[in-house]
Order: C-alpha cells, then sequence, then structure tokens
C-alpha cells in the first residue's frame, strides 16, 4: 500500500497524471498554487496553469470562458474564499450557465484551524447545496480523492470537491470501487450507523472501535457526495440500525446531516438520529485536531456521542 | 454585412421592434435598450464573424453581454439575424417561456447567462485566453454598461486582460452617463473612465456609441494595439432615438403609456422616413 498522503497532495498528483493525457485540461489559481501544492503540476506542465493573483471572483469566472471555449478546467482555491467570495460566480457563471468547471476548495472546514473564521469553511455545503446544477464532493482518503477527481475531469456538469491539507489515513474498503452519489461502506454493524464525509470519516472509524469494545457495532459509511445524495443507503440505515448519527467538517447548518434528516422525516421514518457538526457559535481555533476535540468529532467524543443515543 | 446608410435604416426598424415588444410584454429595460442597439447593430451586421450556422464553430467570434438587463435589444437583433423565429419574442417574460429578462442560453445566438452585473468581462478573459492558447483568430467582444463598472469584479478582469495580452478581447462601455438613481457621476464617479482603462493596461478609443458611422470605423479597428486588449468608450444617450426618453433616469424601465407609445413610434417613422 502506499504511503499515506494528505489528499491535498493526492490531488495535485492525479490532476498531472490527468493533464499529461488531456492537454485541453487547465488548473487557474488565485495566488494558491504553493498551497494546493501544484508547484510540481506548474514545473511540468507550464502551458496548463493559469495564474489569475487573489481574485476569487475573477477566477470563477474566467475558469467559466475557459470552459465555455472547450477547456477542461479545474478552478482551485482556499475553500473559505472560494465557496463565500466567489459564490455568485459559482451560481451563474458556472452552475447557472452548464459550464463544466470542477471548482476545487482546498485547505477545507478547519484546515487552517489557528487562522480564525476568515479562513474556515464550514458553509460551503450549505450554500452550495441550495444552488442547483453542482454535485458536492468531500472525499475521506486518497483512494477517494483520486478516484473524484478522475471522475470531476470526466463530468461535463460542474462539481465542487472539498479536502484539507492533513495526512489521511488509508481507510477499510468492503465494498470495491468508486461511484459518485453512491457512499463507501467502510464498516459493517447493527446497533448505530455513522455517516461522515472527509476529513470526519476517520476519527468516527476510531469511535467505532470504542464502542466495539463496550458491545456496540457501528456501520460507517463514507458519504463523499453529498449531492446528489445516496438517498438509498441513507433509509437502509435507518432501517436496518438503531440509530443514525451523520459527522462532519461543516456547520450543524445545512449540511450532510440536515440533508440525511430531511430525508428522514419526508420518508416517514422515525429513528434516533444525531448531527455532529460545528454548532452556531463562533469557532474555537486551534489545529484542526483539536478543534474537532473540541466539537466532540474524535473517537472518544463521537462514542459519547453514540452511546447516548443508544440509551436514548 | 450592411453599409452605413442601411444600418442607420436598421436601428430604427430595431428601436421600432423594441418599444413593440416593450409594450407587448409590459417590461423591459426601456432606457438602456435604446442607447445600446446602435452597439449591436453595428456588431451583429458588421462586425461578428458568427451566425446561426456558425454559432457552434470553435472559431466564431463572441459576443457576451454583461449588461445582462438590457435583453430585449439583444432579443430583437438576434431575432432579426435569424437566430430564432421573430414571433418567439412574443412570449417574452411569459410563463415558461426562454425569452426572459435577461439572456440566456435556452436562446440561441446566446453565449452566456447574464444578468448579474460585473460578470461578463471575466468570462470574456476566459474565452479569450481559451482562443490564446488553442491559437485560434476568433475575437470576445463584452458590452458593459457604465453603471456596472462599479463592481470590482470588472476591474479584476482588466488587470488579467492586459496581463495576458488578451488582444483578442473587445470591451465596449455603454457609456450613458444614467443608472437608475441617477448620473453614475452622482452615484459613483467613473470619469476619467478611459484613463482607468488605460492604466490597467487597455488601449482606449472613444465613439459615438449611437452613430453607426463611428461605430463601424471604431471597430473595424480593432484590436488598436498588437498586444493589448482594446477598450471602446461609447458615448450614448439612455432611451436615445424617442425625444421624450433621452437622458431621463426613469425611463431605466419604464414602460410606455399608449400615448407615449404612440408618440415614440410617430418620431421613429419621421426618422425612417427622412432616412428613405
Amino acid at each position: 500500500m502506499e504511503p499515506a498522503l494528505a489528499n491535498l497532495e493526492v490531488f495535485a498528483a492525479t490532476l498531472l497524471e490527468l493533464a499529461r493525457a488531456d492537454s485541453d485540461l487547465l488548473v487557474v489559481t488565485s495566488d494558491s498554487r504553493g498551497s494546493a501544492k501544484l508547484a510540481p503540476f506548474a514545473k511540468a506542465a507550464p502551458g496548463q496553469i493559469v495564474e489569475v493573483g487573489i481574485a476569487e471572483q475573477n477566477l470563477v469566472g474566467i475558469a467559466a470562458g475557459l470552459a465555455a471555449a472547450g477547456k477542461n478546467v479545474f478552478a482551485v482555491s482556499p475553500a473559505c474564499f472560494l465557496t463565500a467570495r466567489s459564490l455568485e460566480q459559482i451560481k451563474n457563471d458556472v452552475c447557472y450557465s452548464d459550464r463544466p468547471v470542477s471548482v476545487i476548495g482546498i485547505s477545507a472546514g478547519v484546515s487552517y484551524g489557528a487562522l480564525g473564521t476568515t479562513h474556515h469553511s464550514l458553509h460551503d455545503f450549505a450554500v452550495l447545496r441550495a444552488i442547483h446544477n453542482i454535485t458536492i464532493i468531500a472525499p475521506a482518503d486518497n483512494f477517494e480523492t483520486r478516484e473524484a477527481v478522475k471522475a470531476a475531469a470526466k463530468l461535463s456538469i460542474p462539481v465542487y470537491l472539498r479536502f484539507g491539507k492533513k495526512t489521511m489515513p488509508h481507510l477499510p474498503r468492503l465494498l470495491p470501487g468508486f461511484d459518485l452519489g453512491k457512499a463507501s461502506l467502510v464498516r459493517q454493524g447493527k446497533n448505530i450507523t455513522f455517516i461522515a464525509c472527509g476529513e470526519t470519516v476517520a476519527p468516527t472509524l476510531a469511535a467505532t472501535d470504542l464502542l466495539a469494545a463496550d458491545g456496540i457495532e457501528c456501520r460507517v459509511l463514507s458519504m463523499h457526495t453529498i449531492k446528489p445524495l445516496d438517498e438509498a443507503v441513507v433509509l437502509r440505515a435507518a432501517k436496518e440500525t438503531q440509530g443514525v448519527i451523520t459527522v462532519e467538517e461543516h456547520s450543524v447548518n445545512g449540511g450532510l446531516g440536515e440533508a440525511c434528516a430531511s430525508l428522514l422525516l419526508q420518508s416517514g421514518l422515525n429513528t434516533r438520529f444525531k448531527i455532529v457538526g460545528f454548532p452556531d457559535d463562533h469557532t474555537v481555533t486551534g489545529s484542526q485536531t483539536e478543534i474537532f476535540r473540541h466539537y466532540g468529532i474524535d473517537g472518544a467524543g463521537l462514542a459519547a456521542t453514540a452511546k447516548k443515543l443508544v440509551s436514548g | 454585412m450592411l453599409s452605413v446608410p442601411d444600418l442607420q435604416l436598421k436601428s430604427v426598424e430595431y428601436r421600432k421592434n423594441l418599444l413593440r415588444l416593450i409594450k407587448t410584454a409590459k417590461a423591459g429595460h426601456t432606457g438602456g435598450d435604446l442607447s445600446c442597439l446602435d452597439i449591436l447593430n453595428v456588431l451583429y451586421n458588421r462586425i461578428l464573424r458568427v451566425s446561426p450556422e456558425t454559432f457552434k464553430s470553435p472559431d466564431r467570434d463572441y459576443y457576451i453581454q454583461s449588461k445582462g438587463h438590457c435583453a430585449e435589444a439583444l432579443f430583437v437583433v438576434l431575432a432579426d439575424r435569424g437566430f430564432f423565429p421573430k414571433s418567439d419574442l412574443d412570449t417574452l417574460n411569459q410563463y415558461g417561456s426562454h425569452y426572459i429578462g435577461h439572456p440566456t442560453r435556452d436562446v440561441n445566438g446566446v453565449e452566456q447567462n447574464t444578468g448579474a452585473l460585473g460578470h461578463g468581462l471575466a468570462v470574456g478573459v476566459g474565452i479569450a485566453l481559451a482562443g490564446k492558447i488553442d491559437r485560434r483568430d476568433y475575437r470576445v467582444f463584452v458590452l458593459l454598461g457604465d453603471g456596472e463598472l462599479a463592481e470590482g469584479s470588472n476591474w479584476e478582469a482588466a488587470m488579467m486582460a492586459a496581463h495576458y495580452r488578451l488582444d483578442n478581447l473587445v470591451a465596449i462601455v455603454d457609456r450613458n452617463g444614467l443608472q437608475i438613481t441617477g448620473s453614475t457621476e452622482d452615484v459613483c464617479q467613473l470619469a476619467p473612465l478611459d484613463q482607468k482603462f488605460a492604466a490597467f493596461g487597455f488601449e482606449v478609443c472613444r465613439c459615438d456609441g449611437n452613430d453607426v458611422g463611428d461605430l463601424v470605423r471604431t471597430l473595424e479597428e480593432v484590436p488598436f494595439r498588437p498586444g493589448k486588449p482594446s477598450l471602446i468608450v461609447a458615448k450614448t444617450k439612455k432611451g436615445k432615438g424617442v425625444s421624450f426618453m433621452e437622458n431621463v433616469a426613469k425611463w431605466h424601465h419604464r414602460v410606455p403609456s399608449d400615448d407615449e407609445y404612440s408618440q415614440a413610434m410617430a418620431e421613429l417613422d419621421a426618422v425612417e422616413a427622412a432616412l428613405k
């Protein structure tokens, strides 16, 4: 097995592989090639990287124009700026205008934990879920990142792909392959289902080890595609296990958890249910690991949440 | 390709079609439509290398209407050029129609969905940059309203256009000097507009944006300088062609009453008769 890397590094390496095979593939960056680990890409494929400077609105508008002229475009910038400052460009120039741009939010969530709220993206799922015509992906590990980038390059629809910069462990995969819109089964269990995404899948798996010692068997799903949601797997979890816990590096408002809650309620399924994410409050600062622990997104915190849910 | 006298007549025809359209639909950005109509006329009947047959060609010239609220002017010209049947415009703003108050790609001939201001120039930069990368010789024309230049995204795009030496990009400012609140200079001063774009790296020309002859002479000269994007400050009158609408801010999106409509059409009929 290859050494575990940050999903960011896997993204950059995969993109270079794809660019070598597709001269129409272009990466557009906003003074972010260093942050995005794209310096090797720039060196190896200098004709396939477009720099726009620190101008995220321009980044997305130009990306839409390049796509209009037939280019396979990846617009790369820190997720915090990309999905806030250039939201109108994503909405109108890309999604409304049907431009197949891959919008890549790097250092997402609280990857820049100690830099404060300006550099956190805990809103991106919520705002983009409300915009028609965009697929939202948060891969959990290197495998999902590589497959998601390859899928985005092939798709002729707008895609938002976000990941962090911390080294991510390889996850066990009980079923082979990777399909957009289909959750990956990471662990099988009958008591509780964890539905997590992105960099919260790994701590969720840690929680299941603690819970197993107490005789609580957990199912873990990596819901790498937040939109369109794998509805069938969520409904099955609600029917086959005694409760569902969603986990995300995002506000509890409008993200994966509320997508699942809405689905379950509208399907008439009454199950024990908990959304774990960031509360509607000023966010504490620190490293990503410290912030996760603060909000109970670590093995111990998630195990405690699960026990509470089981005990009702 | 129309001669200048034919273009003059065509402008009157377009103005009449435009007012008929707005009157029937009971909605439209009348003042801005009338100010930019001569620019659209010259672009589509003289300058742009695009037609219904070549609209999907990778070598066509592109036109992006950043001032999307003046969709009715674009629709009138596209209909006349055969991009869709003129009768389609009978559905303007009606339930389920593709012909709405802003351009969308559901309408044949429209390159980009616009409406929110300050978006068109960046998209134009992207298309022009792709043309340079692919060594295609198409040009990209972007029509900007002067009021929308308060949006900072325009200036981000302007910097990039010069940085990448996009001499295949032509930005035209419909400089009618009015926005919904009043004078652009009272709302957020733009002057000296030509110096600002020149400082951003554009080669700038001024022309009379309601004089088709001047527009032809100016647009046929692009790029004004190799290696630099072109910017045309096209001085226009909001409401141009109807005496009581000219330079009156309230006509930004006012629909003429029956009496006003009759008077406007009579004025245009008289101009048309004189030209013939």
